[in-house]
Order: C-alpha cells, then sequence, then structure tokens
C-alpha cells in the first residue's frame, strides 16, 4: 500500500474523466454519450474515496458522496434511456443530430 | 516492485483500457462490453483499497444494473451488429487537442499539489460505520439526503414510466398503420 500513493490514483482518475469527454464531445449515438457520462461520474466517484482513504481516513463523506453519486447517475440514466426509446419511437433515429425539434 | 503494485497497475490498465476502447469502438455493442470491463475495473479499485461495501454497491448498481439497461435499449434502438457513423475529422482532432490540454493541465497541477493528510484515527469504512453514520440523525447524519434520494429515483421511475409509455393516439395511429398493411 506504501508505493500506490495517492497521487498514482488521481492520474487513473483524471485519465478516466477526460476519456469520457473525449467520448462525450465526438460520439453523435445518444446511448454512446450516455456511456461516456458514465465514465465521467465514475472517475468522480474514484476521486472522493481516493480522498477519503488517503487524506481523511477519520471521516466517511467521500463514501457518502460516491453512494448519493451512484444513485443519482441510476436515476439519471434510466431517464436518458427513456427519452432515447421514445425519440426512437417518434424519429426511428437515435442520432444527436436528428433531435433538432425543440431547436429553435 | 511488490504484488499490491502490480495488481494496483493491472487494475488501472483494465480501467483505462476499457474506458478507451469504450468510447473509440465502430459497433455499438462493443463499446458497452468495454464499458462494463472498465466498470468492474472500478469496482476492484474500490476492493483494493479496502471500501468493500463500496465496491460490492459498485458492481450491483452499475455492472448489473445501468450497463444491462444500455445493452437493452442498444438492442431496442439501434442495429446492434452494424458499424456506427465515424465521426468528421476536425471534431476528432479538436476534441483529442481539448482533451489533451485538459489532461496535461490538471496532472501538471496535480504533481505540483502537495496533499496534507490528516492524524486522526482512521475509521473502518465497513457497512456498520457506513450506515450508522448515514442513518443517524445526529450533527453529521445524512439522513434528510438519504430521504431525498430516495423520493428522487421514486419520482424519475415515474417520469420513465410517463415519458416511455404510449399516448393513446399514438398506438391509435400505430394500429391503424398495421391494419392497413
Amino acid at each position: 500500500m506504501n508505493e500506490i500513493g495517492l497521487t498514482h490514483i488521481l492520474v487513473v482518475s483524471t485519465s478516466l474523466f477526460f476519456i469520457g469527454v473525449y467520448g462525450f464531445l465526438t460520439r453523435r449515438n445518444m446511448i454512446t454519450m450516455l456511456m461516456s457520462i458514465e465514465l465521467i461520474l465514475n472517475s468522480v466517484n474514484i476521486n472522493f474515496v481516493a480522498f477519503n482513504n488517503y487524506l481523511y481516513a477519520d471521516k466517511l463523506e467521500g463514501v457518502f458522496f460516491t453512494i448519493f453519486i451512484i444513485a443519482i447517475a441510476a436515476a439519471e440514466a434510466a431517464v436518458a434511456i427513456a427519452i432515447i426509446i421514445n425519440l426512437y419511437r417518434n424519429y426511428k433515429s437515435i442520432d444527436i443530430n436528428d433531435a433538432e425539434i425543440m431547436k429553435y | 516492485m511488490s504484488a499490491s503494485t502490480v495488481i494496483f497497475y493491472i487494475l488501472s490498465a483494465v480501467i483505462l483500457g476499457g474506458g478507451l476502447l469504450a468510447v473509440t469502438a465502430h459497433k455499438i455493442f462493443r463499446a458497452a462490453v468495454f464499458l462494463l470491463f472498465s466498470l468492474i475495473g472500478i469496482a476492484g479499485l474500490y476492493f483494493y483499497l479496502n471500501y468493500e461495501f463500496l465496491g460490492a454497491v459498485q458492481i450491483v448498481v452499475y455492472v448489473g444494473g445501468i450497463v444491462v439497461l444500455i445493452i437493452f435499449s442498444i438492442f431496442l434502438t439501434a442495429e446492434s451488429g452494424s458499424d456506427m457513423k465515424k465521426p468528421a475529422l476536425v471534431r476528432v482532432l479538436f476534441s483529442f487537442l481539448a482533451t489533451a490540454f485538459g489532461c496535461a493541465l490538471t496532472l501538471w497541477l496535480i504533481k505540483g499539489h502537495l496533499f496534507q493528510s490528516t492524524v486522526n484515527m482512521a475509521v473502518e469504512p465497513s457497512a456498520r460505520n457506513i450506515g450508522r453514520q448515514m442513518l443517524s440523525t445526529t450533527q453529521h447524519g445524512y439522513l434528510l439526503p438519504f430521504e431525498v434520494v430516495s423520493i428522487l429515483l421514486l419520482a424519475s421511475m415515474i417520469g420513465c414510466i410517463v415519458i416511455a409509455i404510449k399516448s393513446p393516439k399514438q398506438a391509435v395511429a400505430e394500429e391503424r398503420k398495421e391494419i392497413t398493411n
């Protein structure tokens, strides 16, 4: 445990966050964009757990934030998928460029 | 190099490799499977840091719930076997530049920052301690956010049903289409 410090884990979570941002910017398919958001949220969770473990081991706040983020991510994914399925039913496409009915 | 270090590097390779392939794979179903590997790697990282409860929650909610939901919606909407449209080269180039600069800046800040850990006694992050503090109504309890999140989950569940349900007009239109076919 001594050799792996906080910095190692922060490097992993930062890389994962920017991988998610890259996917969010390049993908045009709604489901893959949702996957990128899941990656971003998970990298934030890793950060909370790492800070709790290495810096504030006397508290449990990082664990609570992680649990609440997981719960909210689950709710968000469910609502997003319901919207995507409804859009697909109406437009026969899940490409983000086709969903422009509310644009103007 | 001790075994613990090797395990950490294997876990981070699984997380980052899975994440990278999930955002670059050409087939949407493969992207979902690589996302699954990445999330399992993150659960492994929680186990590695001795947060067993969080690792279990991660596996149950993400691997067992969200990824399965995503795969279901892929089967309901996209053609899972065919390739997706490739993004424009300009967009790939500029997204890569933006993320690379952001990543470099953040890593540079992390490298330069001196983290100071607490000197107090450590609390074991067991399910018992987590549950005690989360459901306590004293000063550092998290009972109110817990209840708010449960209401949020209920509201989102009802919202999903309302969004995804077929309106009567839609159902009649589809029936007519079937009859004319």
